[in-house]
């Protein structure tokens, strides 16, 4: 197998895009890292994307896109496994680029939810849940993520004001990212104010929907340099699953994917959770960076909220989080998640971070969570020069 | 998402009946079947009524639902542990959501979960209510 590496980066803002369509979105993130990593061509293009049936009536996105950028007859296809599915496109990329099957391999992830009511969205995202044994109840993906953190609160003893630092230091992130949905900062009063979507999730819990699209080019690593002046290493990439419904989990509170995903990736990676320097985590739901933290080997069971309430997650902690804004400010455009984690990863590994840069990154992992914990893809990222 | 009659016909016995499974093997209680045991891995057909009796793992009040639930709001959903074992998702009702408690005895009736339009199939299944 050969060594991957990342030497292109490109992202849209984050937001509310009525000017652009799907295909539009994909394509300015895909034109951005094409240009970044100095490419015209490539040899396959992989499109990560969860709901663009539901939401736009376009399916058959990899064709879409290819057509769009003139990367005409190359290999294309769409990815899908709910939230997670822009890491899974990074995945398949980078088995393509590892196995020698590609050389110059485009991944792109990207989402449209603006379009619709909060009400068809809901529902839309409700879909990456069991359809016939959880959504048939009137569960939404909010209310699961609720019935995880109400169920947390009364093992550990946390109170609900406790998760809120994990909302307040994503919003601070996002200050110093010009594509972050959010630019507004918000406090624990805030929070605690906000109103109940699915008790015990309030507003201030739950990341945005959101339009938006990220994208990079894959090379092999042993030429990387020559293709471009900061190349980032894929040092791992791992993918594991757990039962789709909460309820068929033998233990719904150990978000069992990610603790499997993650020892996969520090394995592969030959490190453990002591050197890495940032974490890029899910924070769909405060819940979920509690659940994420601990699964990834951070906290012990029970103590993931202990990071947030002891400010150890902030850029200057033990371990930061959600550097560039997260998915609670940065946004979380489904599909595009996972790609906006490993691009803001790869600007903090090449020093492009801004007031926000990490000093001295050299690895950072991202995780990206799909559904209510089923697919969970971690991937390890190095610095290379 | 296309509403079809055959998709709820299909899971009439679980809807109605809690209808599970249990492992010949090893002996695990099931819900929802799924006919290879999770935890045993093996070959399980063996239908199981289950008693309909639990308590509440965890619940949630819901204000804003997806489609098809907006008359109910504001309702409250629970992971029920049930007393062979398994865990199911359900609505619980004739309770205040205030009321509701985390190891809270419940019981499984059958209510109208949703009805699509004037026009659109009513479906019927399992809600939980405290233990009378």
């Amino acid at each position: 197998m050969r060594k991957v590496a990342i030497i292109g980066i490109g992202q849209t803002k984050v937001g509310e895009h009525w000017s652009l369509g799907i295909r539009d979105l994909a394509l300015q993130a895909s034109l951005a890292a094409l240009r970044d990593a100095n490419l015209e061509k490539v040899d396959a293009l992989y499109v990560g994307n969860m709901m663009s049936g539901e939401i736009t009536g376009q399916e058959h996105l990899g064709a879409l896109v290819a057509d769009a950028l003139g990367l005409r007859g190359v290999e294309a296809m769409k990815i899908e496994a709910a939230c997670a599915s822009g890491s899974a496109a990074l995945r398949v990329g980078t088995l393509a680029v590892a196995s020698g099957m590609a050389d110059l391999v485009l991944v792109v992830g990207v989402e449209k939810m603006l379009d619709t009511s909060g009400r068809e969205t809901t529902s839309a995202l409700a879909m990456a849940a069991d359809a016939e044994y959880e959504v048939s109840q009137g569960v939404s993906f909010v209310a699961l993520n609720a019935l995880l953190m109400r169920r947390y609160m009364h093992e550990y003893g946390w109170k609900r004001e406790d998760f809120a630092n994990f909302a307040v230091v994503a919003h601070e992130n996002a200050m110093n990212n010009p594509n972050a949905m959010f630019h507004l900062r918000i406090t624990p009063e805030k929070y605690a104010k906000a109103p109940m979507i699915a008790t015990p999730v309030g507003l201030l819990d739950a990341s945005p929907v959101s339009d938006g699209a990220a994208a990079v080019v894959l090379a092999p690593a042993d030429y990387a340099r020559t293709l471009s002046p900061a190349p980032v290493l894929i040092r791992a990439s791992a993918v594991a699953t757990a039962p789709v419904a909460v309820h068929d989990r033998k233990d719904p509170l150990a978000l069992e994917a990610a603790r499997l995903s993650a020892r996969k990736a520090y394995e592969a990676a030959g490190v453990g959770p002591e050197a890495i320097d940032f974490f890029e985590l899910h924070d769909a739901f405060t819940i979920m960076s509690a659940l994420s933290l601990e699964a990834a080997g951070f906290a012990e069971r029970g103590r993931g909220v202990a990071l947030a309430v002891e400010g150890e997650i902030t850029r200057t902690g033990r371990i930061p989080i959600a550097t560039m804004g997260g998915l609670k400010a940065r946004g979380h455009p489904v599909g595009a998640t996972g790609m906006y984690q490993v691009v803001e990863a790869a600007l903090q590994l090449r020093g492009l971070a801004g007031a926000n840069q990490i000093p001295n990154a050299r690895l950072g992992m991202t995780q990206n969570i799909g559904g209510s914990g089923a697919t969970i893809i971690t991937h390890i990222l190095e610095r290379m020069v | 998402m296309i509403e079809k009659v055959a998709d709820n016909w299909r899971l009439r016995g679980q809807r109605y009946r809690l209808e599970g499974e249990v492992c010949p093997h090893c002996g695990a209680v099931i819900f929802p079947p799924r006919d290879i045991c999770p935890e045993c891995g093996k070959p399980a057909k063996e239908p199981k009524p289950l008693s309909g009796r639990g308590e509440v793992y965890s619940f949630s009040t819901v204000y804003s639902p997806p489609e098809g639930f907006e008359a109910y709001v504001p309702y409250t959903v629970a992971l029920v542990k049930l007393e062979e074992g398994p865990m199911v998702t359900a609505q619980l009702t004739d309770v205040a959501p205030d009321e509701v408690e985390i190891g809270m005895k419940v019981e499984m009736v059958t209510r109208k979960l949703r009805a699509r339009g004037e026009e659109g199939t009513i479906i019927y299944g399992y809600k939980f209510r405290p233990m009378l």
